[in-house]
């Protein structure tokens, strides 16, 4: 399956060989298992399998969850109260479901900030990088269905606003709306549909993650220096990588492990930290709380859609020229997701030859400030509207297009990259010197 | 740099979700509850005083239409002896039957008397709201920063909140559309409209406890706190356990993960 060289797997007793000439599935287990990856794989190249166990503990207790949730608009409030108090371990159900979206987003924007630093994202991974942003959206809408599956508060009104984005799509707003909610307002059709469809979306998840990691086993693994693993030979690729087991399974364990403890702490000792107080008042459409605020995940990308108002002159600049079509609301809901799109375009925008950013002194401070940027605008996607957090999350909105339309290009023309190893092995070798000895074919 | 930037990030996302409620909020008192942080538990003879204060002040505008009335005796509340929570419960007043419909007998054609198996009977009559979940409807602590961290040790503050709205009328009124409302140092705004409903030696506790409006508060805000997450002493000592075996499970992790890259390392020759 890699691209890789390295030892398939060889049916030996007549059983297995009868078995692999009719379904080969314990060849593609074990090419899956035993794949050559790169030997210097850094701590950030764990979040993959705290992201696979993210889903399949969502998908376990969601499962479950579902055995005892109701999808009506008078009852659903009081079956999860049901869950709460009368269903054996109910409460342990739901608080590692509602922490669990969360160490999900914490886990995925590891995963691409990851990505966007090492150049994970540039040829040959393109597939790799945009599937992953296929997940990404996938991901959202999972865990926005799912926020309004307990009918409190605030997933009433966040359903309220979220949905009332599509409808200031110029033309087909209004009509996309309605076949959106079922109905003119966010009621028991929305919840219905919200709620199958919350069920159904994780598994085409899961779909699309065995494709990611498809592609991802196909052109290798990238790594922290951005060079790639040498396929001349199964010698050479020997030397630049390591076997997925024993060797990565057991450091992914550890760090899912260092990972689990602060989960479990947060699921024992603080499970409504990250969740919202008026969440635990019933929905109630006839009182709007006074801030209507979504999941702090969605946060970055909130702030981006409430920055461009009416005011701002390249909005007034738009209007203009579209004669009226696109107004200030749909120009937010156009940012709001072509600041996803910037970032999904990623391997086209970026014209740098040097893969990881480890070896270009100029965009690592670019690329800090973007991380920067996307903390800035997660904490002003919490905060009200007015000055100064309405001239703040302008400018952070402004440096999140620019990062990906104008600093990525210009930087590949303009800088000037740092030496890099020419091998994997000589990148880990330089991490990993030799202790008095002059041998280095000794790794093995 | 990664790792810099990552322990950045971990902070913001504490901040990000501890700033959302921190906008024009009262002054909210630092109660000492029995059951913060991650090994406190609830003090059963508390729940029980908070209980009888919910009964005899509270229970006359506001329902608890969520708790079931068999989880008086359960562990980690209340614990009233079956007997005595039997008693309770087959005793206990409907004051607003519109609101309970499910307790209507269509064969006597009046309404019978709760079951253990009911819940508290809701109560709408006075406009008020529920009480069921209020300790983890409101919150009272953001700090440091707006982090929310503070939670760890403290809980969400949702009872102090409530003990802080007991104990904070200054005793002003003033009326705005037909309506009296009320001073109180707590409430966001600063003006509720529920009257003062505990003054002091509302109620008497066979054990003597102290009745004065600052234990009356805290009772009846632990009481609260325990109708909103039942099973909090329970999930404590999951968790607990839970994190204890995780550290185990990562300590021998990281040591096979040494030994196992001991060689590749070239550490051990």
């Amino acid at each position: 399956m890699a691209g890789i060289p390295h030892d398939h797997y060889e049916p030996k007793t007549g059983g297995e060989k009868w078995l692999h000439s009719r379904l080969p599935i314990v060849g593609l287990l074990y090419d899956t298992l035993m794949i050559p990856t790169p030997k210097n794989l850094n701590w950030m190249w764990i979040w993959g399998i705290v992201l696979t166990f993210c889903l399949v503990l969502q998908i376990v207790t969601g499962i479950v969850l579902a055995m005892h949730y109701t999808p009506h608009v008078d009852l659903a409030f009081a079956s999860i109260e049901h869950i709460m108090r009368d269903v054996n371990g109910g409460y342990m159900l739901r608080y590692l479901h509602a922490n669990g979206a969360s160490l999900f987003f914490v886990a995925v924007y590891a995963h691409i900030f990851r990505g966007l630093y090492y150049g994970s994202y540039k040829a040959p991974r393109e597939i790799t990088w945009i599937i992953g942003m296929i997940i990404y959206l996938a991901m959202m809408g999972t865990a926005f269905m799912g926020y309004v599956l307990p009918w409190g508060q605030m997933s009433f009104w966040g359903a309220t606003v979220i949905t009332g984005l599509f409808g200031a799509i110029p033309g087909v707003g209004e009509m996309l709306q309605t076949w959106l909610l079922g109905g003119p307002a966010v009621d028991n059709a929305t919840l219905n549909r919200f709620f199958s469809l919350h069920y159904l979306l994780p598994f085409v998840i899961a779909g699309l993650v065995a494709v990611h990691i498809w592609a991802f086993h196909t052109t290798g693994n990238n790594n922290p220096s951005g060079v790639e693993v040498r396929r001349t030979s199964k010698e050479d690729a020997a030397k630049d990588t390591l076997p997925f087991w024993p060797y990565f399974v057991i450091k992914d364990l550890f760090a899912l492990g260092v990972v689990m403890i602060v989960f479990w702490a947060v699921v024992g000792f603080m499970p409504n930290f990250l969740g919202h107080p008026d969440n635990y008042i019933e929905a109630n459409a006839l009182a709007t709380p006074a801030h209507i605020v979504p999941e702090w995940y969605f946060l970055p990308f909130y702030a981006i859609l409430r920055a461009f108002t009416a005011d701002v002159w390249v909005v007034q600049l738009v209007e203009f020229l579209s004669f009226g079509i696109v107004d200030a609301k749909f120009f937010g809901v156009a940012a709001m997701f072509g600041a996803i799109a910037v970032m999904a375009a990623a391997p086209w925008l970026d014209t740098s030859s040097v893969r990881s950013g480890r070896y270009r002194p100029m965009f690592k401070w670019w690329f800090a400030l973007l991380v920067v940027d996307f903390l800035v605008l997660m904490w002003v996607g919490a905060m009200p509207t007015d000055e100064p957090f309405a001239t703040i999350s302008l400018i952070a909105s402004a440096y999140w297009f620019g990062y990906f339309l104008v600093i990525l290009p210009l930087l590949g023309v303009i800088e000037k990259p740092l030496a890099r190893p020419a091998t994997i092995e000589e990148d880990f070798d330089a991490h990993y010197p030799a202790k008095g000895s002059d041998s280095v074919a000794a790794s093995e | 740099m990664l790792k810099k930037l990552s322990l950045v990030a971990v902070s913001a996302v504490a901040f990000a979700s501890g700033a959302y409620a921190a906008g024009d909020a009262g002054h909210v008192e630092d109660f000492d509850f029995s059951y913060e942080g991650p090994l406190g538990t609830y003090d059963q003879n508390q729940l029980q005083r908070g209980l009888h204060i919910y009964t005899d002040v509270c229970a006359s505008c506001h329902g608890l239409k969520f708790v079931p009335m068999r989880t008086l005796s359960d562990k980690g509340g209340p614990m009233l002896p079956e007997d005595q929570m039997k008693a309770y419960t087959k005793a206990y007043p409907i004051n607003d039957e519109l609101a309970n419909p499910q307790l209507f007998d269509k064969d006597t054609e009046e309404f019978r008397a709760l079951k253990p198996t009911d819940n508290f009977p809701a109560v709408e009559s006075q406009g008020a709201p529920d009480l069921s979940l209020m300790a983890k409807a409101r919150s009272g602590f953001h700090g440091p920063y707006g982090l929310g961290i503070n939670q760890f040790v403290k809980g969400i503050g949702g009872a102090e909140y409530i003990a802080s709205i007991l104990t904070g009328y200054t005793g002003k009124e003033k009326e705005e559309a037909g309506t009296t409302f009320y001073e109180n140092t707590a409430f966001p705004g600063g003006w509720i409209a529920m009257a003062p409903p505990l003054y002091g030696e509302d109620v008497e506790f066979a054990d003597g406890h102290a009745n004065d409006l600052h234990s009356e508060a805290e009772d009846i805000a632990a009481f609260l706190r325990w109708t909103a997450e039942p099973h909090q002493d329970a999930r404590k000592r999951t968790g607990f356990v839970a994190v204890l075996l995780m550290i185990f499970l990562t300590v021998t992790l990281y040591l096979t993960n040494k030994r196992l890259w001991a060689p590749i390392k070239r550490k051990k020759d």
